[in-house]
């Protein structure tokens, strides 16, 4: 994290952000566009997946059998990703063979095919991909959930899509939106690695600068209502065991009350990446039985999102009783101010975490463009001193504030036996 | 574009610091400046082999506890020292080794090495603890028994090594993991914990002959003079003809399949020929020629690729797909036929490059954290690689020629003799 960054704007709009890493002889590239599953309307349902998808399916310049080869002939390793908020595509490089990533990418945020063929194909695989997730509960507890806590906001559906709007979406609806959407001044490049800033910003230019701006893209935003009471489902599914997901309407990242949920969700659920055996939600719940598994996550979002606790209860003990130990954790962080030390040790955590990140250069890249999507990179860099100055009465207001049960879905999953 | 990079990035006998202390505990430390932050792997010989069928999970189950409480301290105390500084440390076991893994900022390292220490030499499997753990097992087996990738697995092992200690899940079955009692355990721990046989690797922040004085410390001092020696594999009975199950799942909308058969050791000669041919079968760019015709040609599946597992013992060559369950025989025949063209024709010469030049170019990336090189460092000396492995590394590649690859394809796969799994609905 020491290390400075340089970034720039290209002429047509795009943002670039280079990180010079001199300890291995590896360049990590990842290119974003600030589009995702939130920018879908009802009966498109998983366009911006699919979009990516066929981002692998060829140009004229690097057909589909070719791209794939290319990158791994010379040891790279690449994919791509997409988010409720964002596209992003990456390639970690031994460093001098960059310069093809940097060529690929160019050429596919304006060339790609789309082949009507490629679009069958890929209507399969993703189909595919769709069900092997259905086979989990918790994805479709998941799923049910979000749709449950956003009616109105696009964050309503799975990234992946409906199915009904898999078996539907075509080949020119997918065209529109990769050329409506992957437009230079809709991207940020962010590259970190064993580079030169100087050549590498050159080189991005030549091949990026002559890529004309397109039209700003409209972002599709609708505000979701407060949510006035407690939504509560059960489904069902085959198996043997009980799964519970709690969400909570929880701020966007750069709300000020952001770090002290961070901080709030440590002392819960323990510190993101590390083992969780000592958090409060450990201790109340699997400690005394009524839980074998607890965990918790938000997303750094754009706009408000959800803050997840998912439960699986132990054998022996009914989810709604693992929900009123959940609850009495709860009204101890809002009945009694935390302890100092406790706030010491989630800083302490976090600084860890960051240092095991930054030994990876691919970890570095992402971290930058990442935050480009919803903030700066300054976001990334205050992170933790930021989070050092959060004080026990800002997690018991924000605990107060976004901990109601109003605020909050929950989903139960009920398991109906091994036969289904 | 990229300047000069002169730093000397693989591991080997130049920098690669190895110590065996008196109780025969090997150490291995590699400094790495650059980071703030410590890795740590190792293992040592307490594997499944040693449990009885009636007692299988017994060390995962073992292994699992070591960390839930120890004659200093609790379960709750273990964790708390170790969470509160950020780190992380944990168990884990499989056929012939019980493993274990950590990381923290280096100014913890010192915290890391005694809890280490404490949970191999002085757990005392504390009665609620194991019952507490216990449920979480069979929790554990009871989505495992709803997994159709895990099922079709558990079987396709079972197929292929029938009678071996390969065919067992190393989680165990319910029943089993119910009538493991705490006097299992102990008596486990007791006969097959011990140094000898345990090799510790640490990479990060630190000068390696600290490291080791900081080892010799908390472990030196211990001593297990019954601690049992490794059993020797049998041998496994190779399969006569092709051998087909179906695990019925219902309510499940993917089918997993499993076809393969069995590999090289990793020591084998060939296995380096297996290596790149495999790559080329099912993982070169997406996913090799089986990525090609079962999902960028056909669509059929998600996921579908082959990999080759190689260890002490027996490996697998396996290709493994989730399909539409409709799909499923068709995802079949165009595996089986890959197979077939792949033992009658091997690969093409820019197939063979292509691949050569991918593990070359690769190397770099797999060494780039410190978790990384303690796993590259484990690997050459768990199998006797030697330390300057990663040195030689380009020219054992380049060495590997299409008729080694063809050689050995024939040797392992016979398309009239596999094994071939499914599960789903």
């Amino acid at each position: 994290m020491a290390n400075p960054i340089t970034q720039a704007t290209l002429k047509n709009g795009m943002q670039v952000m280079l990180k010079e890493i001199h300890t291995a002889p590896i360049i990590s590239s990842w290119l974003w566009y600030r589009v995702g599953s939130r920018d879908e309307s009802t009966g498109k349902t998983g366009l911006s997946h699919w979009t990516e998808h066929m981002q692998f399916k060829g140009t004229k310049k690097f057909p589909a059998n070719m791209l794939d080869k290319a990158i791994s002939r010379e040891g790279g390793r690449w994919n791509a990703s997409t988010s409720h908020d964002s596209t992003r595509y990456y390639e970690t490089m031994p460093a001098d063979k960059i310069d093809l990533a940097l060529r690929l990418e160019a050429d596919r945020m304006r060339n790609s095919i789309f082949n009507e063929k490629e679009v069958a194909s890929e209507r399969s695989v993703i189909i595919s991909e769709r069900e092997g997730s259905e086979n989990e509960p918790i994805f479709r507890l998941g799923e049910a959930v979000q749709q449950y806590a956003f009616r109105v906001h696009s964050y309503h559906h799975e990234i992946i899509g409906d199915m009904a709007d898999l078996r539907t979406i075509t080949r020119d609806d997918l065209y529109t939106h990769y050329r409506r959407y992957y437009v230079p001044n809709n991207a940020v490049l962010a590259i970190a690695g064993d580079f030169e800033t100087g050549s590498m910003l050159k080189r991005v230019k030549e091949l990026f600068e002559r890529i004309p701006k397109g039209a700003a893209p409209p972002r599709l935003a609708r505000p979701e209502p407060e949510q006035k009471g407690e939504l509560r489902f059960s489904l069902e599914g085959p198996g043997e065991t009980c799964f519970v997901q709690l969400a909570y309407h929880f701020p966007n990242a750069t709300d000020p009350d952001y770090l002290p949920l961070q901080v709030l969700d440590s002392l819960l659920n323990g510190a993101s990446g590390l083992s969780n055996k000592t958090s409060r939600l450990y201790r109340a719940l699997i400690d005394k039985g009524y839980a074998v598994d607890a965990s918790g996550w938000s997303d750094a979002s754009i706009d408000p999102g959800l803050y997840r606790i998912t439960i699986t209860t132990h054998p022996k003990r009914k989810p709604e009783e693992a929900i009123a130990v959940l609850d009495a954790e709860i009204k101890k962080l809002q009945d009694e101010l935390v302890n100092n030390d406790e706030i010491k040790r989630a800083v302490k955590q976090a600084r860890a975490v960051f240092a095991y990140g930054s030994e990876d250069i691919t970890h570095q890249a992402f971290w930058m463009g990442y935050t480009a999507m919803f903030s700066t990179y300054d976001w990334f860099t205050t992170y933790l001193n930021k989070l050092a100055r959060v004080t026990p009465q800002d997690v018991q207001r924000v605990a107060r504030k976004y901990f109601q049960p109003k605020n909050r879905v929950i989903g139960i999953y009920i398991p109906k036996g091994k036969g289904g | 574009m990229t300047k000069p990079f002169t730093k000397p990035s693989l591991p080997g006998p130049g920098d690669i610091y190895q110590a065996v202390l008196s109780n025969g505990l090997c150490v291995l430390v590699r400094s790495n400046f650059n980071s703030p932050s410590i890795s740590m792997g190792g293992y040592l010989p307490a594997g499944a082999i040693f449990e009885s069928d009636k007692k299988l999970g017994l060390a995962d189950f073992v292994a699992s506890s070591l960390m839930r409480g120890t004659q200093m301290r609790s379960f709750d105390s273990i964790y708390n020292e170790l969470e509160s500084a950020g780190a992380s440390l944990g168990f884990d076991s499989g056929v012939h080794n019980t493993s274990f893994g950590g990381r923290s900022l280096v100014e913890d390292l010192p915290l890391l090495l005694k809890l280490l220490s404490e949970s191999l030499q002085t757990p005392t499997f504390p009665k609620g603890e194991i019952e507490r753990l216990r449920a979480q097992l069979l929790t554990g087996l009871a989505i495992r028994a709803q997994d159709t990738a895990e099922l079709a697995d558990m079987a396709f092992d079972q197929m292929l090594f029938d009678g071996h200690p390969y065919a067992r899940p190393s989680d165990g079955f319910p029943q089993t993991i119910q009538s493991i009692t705490r006097k299992d355990m102990q008596e486990f721990h007791r006969l097959h914990f011990g140094p000898r046989g345990m090799v510790i690797a640490i990479v990060g922040a630190v000068h390696p002959r600290k490291i080791v004085e900081e080892v010799e410390r908390v472990l030196g001092g211990w001593q297990v003079p019954g601690q049992q020696e490794a059993y020797a594999l049998p041998p496994h009975r190779p399969i006569k003809k092709t051998i087909k199950r179906h695990h019925t799942l219902a309510g499940k909308s993917q089918s997993d399949l499993v076809i393969g058969m069995v590999g090289p050791r990793r020591k084998d000669p060939e296995y380096m020929s297996a290596s790149i041919g495999n790559s080329v079968l099912g993982q070169f760019g997406m996913m090799g020629r089986i990525g090609d015709v079962v999902r960028e040609k056909s669509g059929l599946a998600y996921y579908a690729y082959s990999s080759l597992n190689s260890g002490t013992g027996p490996g697998t060559w396996e290709v493994n797909a989730g399909v539409n369950p409709a799909n499923l025989k068709k995802a079949i025949d165009l595996i089986e036929r890959e197979l077939r063209r792949f033992v009658k024709h091997g690969v093409t010469k820019q197939e063979l490059a292509d691949s050569q030049a991918n593990y070359i170019g690769r190397l770099p990336l797999s060494l780039e954290s410190n978790s990384g090189v303690v796993s590259a460092i484990l690997n050459i000396y768990r199998y006797d690689l030697g330390l300057d492995y990663y040195l030689k590394y380009a020219d054992l590649v380049r060495a590997v020629k299409r008729a080694d690859v063809l050689e050995t394809a024939r040797k392992y796969i016979d398309p009239q003799r596999l094994v071939i799994s499914t599960a789903g609905p």
